[in-house]
């Protein structure tokens, strides 16, 4: 999979790697700003409150 | 054998992805929602602050009705470090609970009658509650509104469940009581890196001083 991507990317091998690298930086910054902000409620670590549903919560499976 | 081979090493490479991916979502928790976080109370603090730099005596002590997500007061708990200071925001969602602690909207106002209740993350989004635990009965909490200052003396300490809803009831866990005492409670959850249960922190209203007239002895005023 990363072979084949390695594969791909154009250029000599510095250019593979500084492109590489900006894939990565990418990726992070899509799941910080987007995938785990999403992701984080559906869990049940923040819970902090009393609330009559939070037994519902608590039984609901982990998305 | 060759097509195998491929198929072990993707499937592999995909096992890994997805243990960094869990690795970064624990860094995102424990560094970066904090840092989220703290950045967040500090704008409702300067927010705060700077409405009450204009307020002259007579204005209202909050600007009613509360404004979901905005502060309205500052929670200082000694105990906790002299520094200790973080706002109290109308609204108990979690994007309130990220810019400081939460007041229940339904529960009573600081110096009220009643029971002004307030939720806190005690793990991750600034985690003003992370110590929570290390308060003891008879510290004092000190709620500084725009005019006032509030000091709480904790009266209790326990872990219920998290349906256990009668801690906030005005007069906690007696439904249609009537009452009378001006009560404080705090919640958070328990234990710190899990969330099945409640720690629950109960207090009550042992002094108000105007903000005219000083701080009180136990922020280093002579009140």
């Amino acid at each position: 999979m990363y072979g084949w991507l390695w594969s791909h990317l154009p250029g000599p091998t510095v250019m593979r790697v500084i492109i590489a690298m900006l894939l990565f930086v990418a990726v992070v910054a899509v799941l910080f700003l987007w995938v785990f902000p999403w992701v984080e409620p559906r869990l049940p670590f923040t819970d902090v409150t009393v609330d009559e549903s939070a037994a519902a919560l608590a039984l609901r499976p982990l998305a | 054998m060759n097509a195998a081979r491929r198929t072990v090493g993707v499937v592999g490479e995909l096992l890994i992805t997805a243990g960094v991916v869990v690795l970064l979502f624990v860094a995102y928790q424990l560094v970066w929602t904090n840092i989220q976080a703290d950045r967040a109370a500090n704008v409702q603090t300067n927010n705060l602050e700077r409405n009450w730099g204009d307020r002259t005596p007579d204005d209202p002590e909050f600007d009613l009705p509360l404004k979901r997500g905005e502060a309205f007061a500052l929670l200082r708990i000694p105990r906790l470090g002299d520094n200790y200071r973080v706002p109290i925001v109308e609204g108990v969602s979690l994007d309130d609970l990220a810019q400081g602690v939460g007041h229940y909207p339904e529960t009573a106002l600081p110096g009220q009658i009643g029971n002004f209740s307030v939720a806190g993350h005690r793990a991750t989004n600034g985690e003003p509650f992370a110590y929570l635990d290390q308060v003891n009965v008879g510290d004092d909490v000190f709620v500084e509104t725009g005019t006032t200052w509030y000091t709480y003396e904790v009266t209790k300490e326990y872990i219920v469940e998290p349906t256990q809803v009668g801690v906030i009831l005005p007069v906690p866990n007696e439904p249609g009581a009537v009452p009378r005492r001006r009560l404080m409670t705090m919640t958070t959850c328990n234990p710190r890196w899990d969330s099945y249960q409640r720690l629950i922190f109960h207090a009550k209203l042992v002094d108000e001083l105007p903000k005219g007239e000083g701080r009180p002895v136990g922020l280093g005023g002579d009140g």
